[in-house]
C-alpha cells in the first residue's frame, strides 16, 4: 500500500520550481525578438516604407497612417495621472475625433470586463505616434505581462513591463516604427511608477511627461501648476487643463478628454468627454483663454 | 578574346564620346507595388443591424477598368457564395491587396470554426484581422478596411482600420477616395454632431442632440443619399451601389443603380 502511495504522490514543493529545462524553455520563449514581419523586395525597406507612408517628408505619399497626440501624465501624492486627447490625423485629414489612446495593458487580474466604478488592477500604456505600432505592441506587452502573472502568481512590475517594451522597440531600431509611449502603474514592490519608452528604444523613469505633437503646450501648463503634493481633485484638474491647452493650440491634438487615475488598488476612469464644453466653461468661469472672444 | 568580353567596362577603357559608360552603378527602379483602384465604402450600425456598402467601380488612373467589382465581401461563409457568413468586410485602396487580405481573413475565420467547432465573434476577428494587417506592418497592404456583424448582445458592430492594422469600433465610417465627401456626412446626420435641440437654451446654453441607434430604413435611405452625392463631385465612384445588411436572420445582399459617367 505505501509503495502504491509513494509513487501517486510526491512532495509538494516539488512543484515549486522550474527544472532546468523549463527555465530554459520560459528564457527562450519570451519576448521572441525574431522578426516575423513581411519585408518588401528591396535592398532598404525601411527607405520604401518612408517613401510610402512618411506623410511628413512626402505629403503625396499613398499610404496615410493614423498618427497625432497629445498625451500626459504625472505622479502626485495621490497616485498617476493620466490623460489624452482623442484625434487621429492622416496627413491634414482627421481620421477620427474618438480614439482611445489610453490602452490597459495585463488582462488576467482585470475580471470582468463590464465597466465598474470600482477600480481596475493592471498598468496603463499611452498612445502617441504611430496608432497600429503603439496598439499592436501594447496588445504584445499585455500578452507578456499576463503571461507573467501566471508564470510567476504575481503581477509585473512596471519596471519590467517598460523593459520588455524598450527592449523590443530598441530591436526594432531602424524599421521605421513610430511610438512615443508612457507606461503607469503601481506595485506593491514599487508604489506609483511611471516610465516613457519611445521608437529609439530610449526608457526613462519619471515624475512628469507629456508626449506627442501637443506636449510643449501641456508641458507649459504643467511646469507652471504642479506640485508633488497636489489633492486628487486638483491633480485630476491639472491634467484636463493641460490637455485642453494643448488641444486648443495643436491643430493635431483635439476630440475628447480622456481622463484615468492611477490608485493603489487599480486604475479608475475619469471620463471621456467632448473637450468644446469644457473649453467654454474655462473660458467664461474662469477667465481663461481671454484671447478667445465669444461675441461674433 | 573572352577576357575582352568579359570586361564589364569596355566602353570606357576604350573612351569613345557616344559609348554609354556600362559601368555605370546598376540604379534600382523605384519600386512602386501599388495602385489605388478608387471607390468609397461606408458602414453604418444599428441596434440590432449593421449595414455595409460600396460602390462597385474599378479605376486606375483615369481609366475605369470595370464598372463591376465588388468591395464588400462574407466572411467564413460555408460555400463559395459566402451562405452562412456572419461578418462582412469591405476593403477599398489597392484592389489586389484587398483581395488577398480577403482571402486571408476568410481563411483564418473558417479554420477557427473547424478547430473550435464554433463560429468567430466578431470581436475576435476584429482583432485578427488587425494582426494581419500589422504582420504587413513594414510593407504594408494599400486597404482601408471595415469589418461589420454582429456583437454577443445582437448589437450592430462595426470596425475600421487604418492600412497597418490600428482599429476601433464606431458607429459609422467611410472609407476610400470619397470619405472627405461622405464622413461629414455621417458625423452629422449618424452622430448628430452641430445638431441642437431647438429653444433648449441660448448660445452655449444649447442643448447638443443626443445620438441613439437609427432604425434600418433610415439608415438604408442614409447609405443611398450618401452614395448619390458622392458620384456627383467625385470621379472614381460610380456603376453600382453594392449594399450588405447583416441580421440575425442572416445577410441580404442589395446592388442599387449609379451614375454610369
Amino acid at each position: 500500500m505505501d509503495k502504491l502511495v509513494a509513487q501517486y504522490s510526491r512532495p509538494s514543493h516539488q512543484n515549486e520550481f522550474y527544472s532546468e529545462q523549463e527555465q530554459q524553455d520560459l528564457s527562450e520563449s519570451t519576448p521572441p525578438l525574431s522578426l516575423k514581419f513581411n519585408l518588401p523586395p528591396v535592398d532598404n525597406s525601411s527607405a520604401f516604407l518612408r517613401a510610402m507612408t512618411d506623410d511628413h517628408s512626402n505629403p503625396s505619399c499613398p499610404i496615410k497612417l493614423a498618427h497625432g497626440t497629445t498625451t500626459l501624465s504625472f505622479r502626485f501624492q495621490g497616485g498617476i495621472i493620466v490623460c489624452t486627447d482623442s484625434r487621429a490625423t492622416a496627413g491634414n485629414w482627421i481620421a477620427s475625433q474618438t480614439v482611445k489612446k489610453v490602452i490597459p495593458v495585463s488582462r488576467l487580474s482585470r475580471g470582468e470586463d463590464k465597466p465598474t466604478n470600482e477600480p481596475t488592477p493592471g498598468l496603463l500604456g499611452t498612445m502617441a505616434g504611430g496608432a497600429a505600432d503603439c496598439q499592436y505592441w501594447l496588445r504584445y506587452l499585455s500578452q507578456q505581462c499576463t503571461l507573467h502573472e501566471i508564470r510567476h502568481k504575481r503581477r509585473i512590475t512596471v519596471a519590467a513591463a517598460s523593459k520588455i517594451l524598450a527592449n523590443l522597440t530598441y530591436a526594432y531600431k531602424g524599421y521605421g516604427l513610430s511610438m512615443g509611449t508612457m507606461l503607469a502603474g503601481m506595485t506593491p514592490q514599487e508604489g506609483p511608477a511611471l516610465y516613457y519608452i519611445d521608437s529609439d528604444g530610449t526608457r526613462l523613469p519619471g515624475n512628469l511627461f507629456c508626449v506627442g505633437s501637443g506636449q510643449t503646450f501641456a508641458y507649459g501648463v504643467l511646469d507652471a501648476e504642479y506640485r508633488y503634493d497636489l489633492t486628487e481633485r486638483e491633480a485630476l484638474d491639472l491634467g484636463r487643463r493641460a490637455i485642453l491647452a494643448a488641444m486648443h493650440r495643436d491643430a493635431y491634438s483635439g476630440g475628447f478628454i480622456n481622463l484615468y487615475h492611477v490608485k493603489e488598488e487599480g486604475w479608475v476612469h475619469h471620463g471621456f468627454d467632448d473637450m468644446n464644453p469644457i473649453f467654454w466653461k474655462t473660458k467664461l468661469d474662469h477667465g481663461e483663454f481671454s484671447n478667445v472672444t465669444s461675441e461674433l | 578574346m573572352t577576357s575582352l568580353m568579359d570586361h564589364p567596362s569596355r566602353g570606357e577603357t576604350i573612351g569613345y564620346s557616344f559609348s554609354q559608360p556600362t559601368a555605370a552603378p546598376v540604379k534600382e527602379h523605384s519600386f512602386y507595388p501599388y495602385t489605388d483602384n478608387g471607390g468609397s465604402t461606408l458602414g453604418i450600425t444599428g441596434s440590432d443591424f449593421a449595414i455595409l456598402a460600396g460602390d462597385t467601380r474599378s479605376t486606375s488612373g483615369y481609366n475605369i477598368n470595370s464598372r463591376m467589382v465588388p468591395k464588400v465581401f462574407k466572411i467564413g461563409g460555408d460555400d463559395e457564395t459566402g451562405e452562412g457568413a456572419h461578418i462582412l468586410l469591405s476593403v477599398v485602396g489597392f484592389a489586389a491587396d484587398g483581395n488577398a487580405l480577403k482571402e486571408r481573413l476568410d481563411t483564418v475565420v473558417k479554420m477557427y470554426k473547424y478547430q473550435h467547432g464554433k463560429s468567430m465573434s466578431v470581436g475576435a476577428c476584429a482583432q485578427r484581422l488587425s494582426t494581419i494587417l500589422y504582420q504587413k506592418r513594414f510593407f504594408p497592404y494599400y486597404v482601408h478596411a471595415i469589418l461589420a456583424g454582429l456583437d454577443e448582445e445582437g448589437k450592430g458592430a462595426l470596425y475600421s482600420y487604418d492600412p497597418v492594422g490600428s482599429y476601433e469600433r464606431e458607429q459609422c465610417r467611410a472609407a476610400g477616395a470619397a470619405s472627405s465627401l461622405i464622413m461629414p456626412f455621417l458625423d452629422n446626420q449618424v452622430n448628430f454632431k452641430n445638431q441642437y435641440i431647438p429653444g433648449s437654451g441660448e448660445g452655449h446654453a444649447l442643448e447638443p442632440k443626443k445620438a441613439e441607434p437609427l432604425p434600418q430604413e433610415t439608415v438604408k435611405q442614409l447609405v443611398r443619399d450618401a452614395f448619390t452625392s458622392a458620384v456627383e463631385r467625385h470621379i472614381e465612384v460610380g456603376d453600382h451601389l453594392q449594399v450588405m445588411i447583416i441580421t440575425k436572420d442572416g445577410v441580404e445582399e442589395v446592388y442599387h443603380p449609379l451614375k454610369k459617367d
